[in-house]
């Protein structure tokens, strides 16, 4: 089954740290690929201002790093910064890796005029045009993400070779949340665009277990004609696109998530003081019900960090740690990697009806239930 | 050879070889208890008495010669009127197992004889054809390593669906928020008891069957629902707190509709939902048909017409001008009926047109939900030739509607509902989950319940089904006393309960393989495969072999 760990700290500290730590985790676990999310990003060769949008993600050929650069340039984008890793290729498996990118870009003022939503949707756009273009041109230029403060890399292989392969552990990239997911069942045939994390409009997340629910889900989202919901090349995508669909396009807090992957029984909302809001809820996206078994880790572009279990409960996950530094975990001994000096008698494995949420200022974690009040004034 | 006129043959005359069902009867077993004769719903056996020659061998006399006695015994009638219908009563009521038709492995020239005085064959039952592609239908996406397969027996299952339209997210939020109306929405079990009429059932079997219904929502916490077709809902029922279980039919005759309205303001509950027919399945085309035998003292007075009368609904709603406007019109003013709290569905016959009825429901915004009937649906009484040859199958029609939806994105907002021929050959299970999948939000069944509730004998070899004619041997669709109280209302509540409780155990025992516990698999088509490559092509789904 696929490995989940998330780190998040107040201070910055190097990705390979969790890659070390996901090395704890490898029993029964046969390692084939692996995702990585950073956010709260610092180089040490240059000075990165948060608000300006990386672009990560691999070009396969010198003609696709070509276009890549036309396309940017085209549309106004200044390359502010080109991150070099220091590849060792004869470490990656994969063949066809002619560069792995993380760009920093500098907005055209025409973009930075616009509203912060129509912001959204020109990074957006130019990310699901760039994707388009590498399909395109056989599949040539494979793009991750375009966002400020977030690098994301993928590639098929153990993960911990994969991190010396880009030559992570020199501290050259830090953030200060780390998402990472060890594939399982991966071959090189893999679509990179299957491995997770997924990431749409600042919001990420990474999954283990399968979604038994993935086909009408993914009709329903489908149906939905939003840009952005394309892909679904792993049935874990759709937990993303939930994510961007509950808290971006309706609005409701990340709590609302929750009640709609696995919302409460008709009993249980019978007794609920917000349950006929949420009744109508939970009908009105009766079609994003999960099914897993899952567990679901997912960050937001303030950098919370959440994490939700399906229904059934037959994946759980753990959160450790302490003010300042939580982890995330498929298995517990990968929050024993991640910080080993904590308090492990607070560590919580949350239950079918919780949600954990650690916010941006990291003091503490969340264990939030779908029992209690549901945290929306319209709802009351 | 003889003469023509000697003998007595005419173009119409039949003889048992002619007949469908021949009744076997054995002289040795036989204690002429009378109780088969007396069963037999259509006169087709009658005592009578035979002269049998005994030979006779004198050996001493080296002669041959006979003796003659008479012996009494049953025979089978050759009228067309009196024709056995295989329906086995006979058989179930003889002690010592002397008599039981069986199937005419001739051809059955009686079909050929069946439009005397111009009139075509009319019957009960659905169409004769015995074979069912949903039985066909595999759920081979079995999870086994990343998702476990669950445990059926201690897992907890979701398996309700709604009734009722459903908004889209955004538009329930912005209506919660600003106080507006919201459609109204049933929580239901996904087998619902298909509309029969309080007309063409008899009493006691509505009775078993609402008692049985009452049982399982009360309490087994099955929320099962049933649809009371044209023609009414007895009065107690509609002032009984049972209301909330029973889907009111209206349909072109509109009959018992006066009673329902007047009974309005004394309703302890809403009902379930309002169904309005538009067509059926089984006789796409035609109204409802409650023949005079059927139209008792009790029925007459709930529909509101004179005793002894046929009761034929015309084919369309008369008082209205297209059908786009009638549905739009009559959905609105029975959603007006009941404050709009009730929801308003029209069922309509499966046709390829069905999809343009689907999106005009689209785009109405008290439309609950469409029920599509196929054409291997039942009814209580039409032309056999509508039954065996007109209409639609029911999978591609729903296939073509759901993915329409899917394409809209409005698969979640107006559930489709399918019927016709769920349970045809025992499976009610498989083909009403491998109908779910395939994007239903839940089916209705009405034959198999009185096949599996009352023991109702009424086969695809077009056995029995004599349903339209009053005299149901088993006291399931008639209005005569003799025959209904054959039928014991507790015995068919009985009955509703173990089949709805079965059902919902071969659920968990289809949906456990699968990995799927939380909702109800609607529209899962990645879960199921069939053994037919154009089948498969024609409805999206896997083909395997
Ligand atoms: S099978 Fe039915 S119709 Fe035929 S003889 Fe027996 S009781 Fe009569
Ligand atoms: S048993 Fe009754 S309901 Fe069944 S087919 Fe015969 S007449 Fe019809």
């Amino acid at each position: 089954m696929c490995r989940l760990a998330l780190k998040t700290a107040s201070e910055a500290f190097s990705p390979y740290e969790v890659l070390t730590a996901m090395e704890a985790m490898q029993e029964g676990y046969d390692g084939s690929g692996l995702g990585l999310l950073l956010r709260g990003i610092s180089f040490v060769d240059y000075k990165y201002r948060n608000s300006d949008p990386i672009l990560s993600g691999i070009a396969h050929t010198e003609g696709a790093l070509h276009r890549l650069h036309d396309f940017m340039q085209a549309r106004g984008y200044q390359l502010k910064y080109d991150h070099e890793f220091d590849v060792n290729a004869s470490l990656v498996e994969a063949q066809d890796r002619h560069k792995y990118f993380v760009r920093v870009y500098g907005t055209p003022d025409s973009v930075k005029a616009l509203s912060q939503e129509e912001l959204e949707a020109q990074y957006m756009h130019t990310r699901l045009d760039l994707r388009q273009d590498g399909l395109d041109n056989d599949a040539d230029l494979t793009v991750f993400s375009f966002w400020p403060d977030v690098v994301t890399i993928k590639e098929v292989g153990w993960p911990l070779d994969v991190g010396n392969a880009l030559g992570l552990s020199d501290g050259r990239v830090k953030a200060r949340v780390v998402m990472a997911q060890g594939r399982q069942n991966t071959n090189y045939g893999i679509n990179l665009y299957a491995c997770h994390p997924f990431f749409i409009q600042g919001i990420a997340t990474m999954t283990n277990g399968e979604n038994t629910a993935f086909v009408p889900i993914k009709e329903y989202l489908t149906g939905m004609h939003h840009p952005g919901y394309i892909g679904y090349q792993s049935d874990s995508e759709v937990f993303a696109h939930i994510l961007h669909y509950v808290t971006k396009q309706l609005k409701l807090p990340i709590e609302a998530y929750k009640h709609v992957i696995t919302p409460l029984r008709t009993e249980e909302l019978n007794v609920h003081p917000q349950g006929d809001f949420l009744r109508g809820l939970r009908n009105a996206c009766r079609r994003f019900i999960i099914d897993g078994p899952n567990c679901v880790i997912g960050t937001m572009p303030d950098e919370t960090c959440i994490m939700v279990q399906d229904g059934k409960k037959m994946r759980p996950g753990t959160i450790g740690g302490k003010p300042g530094e939580w982890a995330m975990a498929s298995e517990m001994c990968g929050v024993d990697a991640m910080i080993p000096d904590r308090d492990r008698s607070l560590d919580f494995q949350p239950m079918r009806e919780n949600m954990i949420i650690v916010s941006p200022d990291r003091k503490e974690f969340k264990i939030w239930s779908q029992f209690s009040p549901f945290p929306l004034h319209q709802a009351a | 050879m003889v003469s023509i006129q000697s003998i007595p043959s005419t173009p119409s005359s039949l003889t048992h070889i002619d007949l469908q069902w021949i009744v076997k009867h054995r002289e040795d077993r036989c204690t002429l208890c009378g109780k088969c004769t007396s069963v037999c719903p259509r006169e087709a056996i009658y005592l009578t008495y035979r002269r049998q020659r005994m030979p006779k061998l004198d050996i001493l006399r080296k002669q041959r010669g006979s003796e003659y006695r008479t012996f009494t015994g049953v025979r089978q009638r050759m009228a067309k009127a009196n024709r056995c219908i295989g329906c086995g009563m006979c058989a179930s009521v003889c002690p010592n197992e002397a008599i039981a038709p069986v199937p005419n492995g001739n051809d059955a020239r009686v079909r050929m004889m069946q439009n005397e005085k111009g009139e075509a064959a009319t019957r009960g039952g659905r169409r004769n054809v015995r074979y069912s592609l949903l039985d066909k239908v595999m759920f081979n996406r079995i999870s086994m390593l990343t998702d476990p397969a669950l445990d059926a027996g201690r897992h907890e299952f979701e398996l309700n669906t709604l009734l009722g339209r459903v908004l889209a997210p955004d538009e329930y939020l912005r209506r919660k928020l600003a106080g507006e109306w919201i459609p109204p929405v049933r929580e239901i079990f996904p087998f619902v008891i298909g509309s029969m009429s309080f007309g063409a059932l008899s009493p006691n079997m509505w009775l078993g069957l609402l008692q049985g219904v009452a049982y399982c929502n009360e309490v087994l916490g099955i929320p099962v629902v049933m649809a009371t077709g044209e023609g009414g809902c007895p009065p107690w029922v509609l002032k009984s707190p049972y209301l909330k279980y029973i889907i009111l039919q209206i349909a072109s005759g509109y009959f018992g509709w006066d009673e329902i309205i007047r009974a309005i303001p004394e309703m302890q509950c809403e009902p379930a939902a309002i169904e309005i027919k538009y067509g059926q399945g089984a006789k796409p085309g035609d109204g409802g048909l409650l023949m005079w035998f059927k139209v008792s003292k009790l029925i007459a007075r709930l529909r509101g017409v004179p005793e002894g009368v046929d009761l034929p609904s015309p084919p369309v709603h008369q008082t209205l001008y297209s059908i786009e406007e009638s549905v739009m019109k009559m959905i609105q003013s029975l959603s007006m009926a009941w404050g709009f709290k009730v929801p308003v569905y029209p069922k309509i016959s499966a046709s390829t047109s069905a999809k343009a009825v689907l999106n005009n429901l689209v785009r109405n915004p008290y439309a609950s939900a469409l029920l599509i009937d196929g054409v291997d649906g039942g009814t209580g009484a039409a032309y056999n030739v509508s039954m065996d040859a007109t209409g639609h199958p029911i999978a591609s029609c729903l296939r073509d509607c759901y993915l329409d939806l899917a394409k809209q994105g409005k698969q979640n907002e107006i559930p489709i509902f399918a019927a016709g021929g769920v349970g045809k050959n025992g499976n009610v299970t498989q083909n009403g989950m491998a109908l779910i999948m395939m994007g239903a939000s839940g089916v209705h069944i009405g034959k198999y319940i009185m096949q599996s509730a009352a023991g109702c004998l009424g086969s695809e070899r077009n056995r029995c089904n004599v349903c339209n004619i009053g005299i149901c041997p088993k006291g399931i669709t008639s209005q005569n006393p003799k025959l209904y109280r054959r039928l014991d209302p507790d015995k068919v509540a009985e009955r509703v309960a173990d089949t709805f409780m079965a059902i919902r155990t071969e659920m968990k025992k289809i949906m456990a393989p699968l990995g799927r516990s939380q909702s109800l698999p609607i529209g899962m088509s990645d879960a199921i495969g069939i053994e037919d490559a154009d089948a498969a092509k024609r409805l999206n789904i896997k083909y395997i072999c």
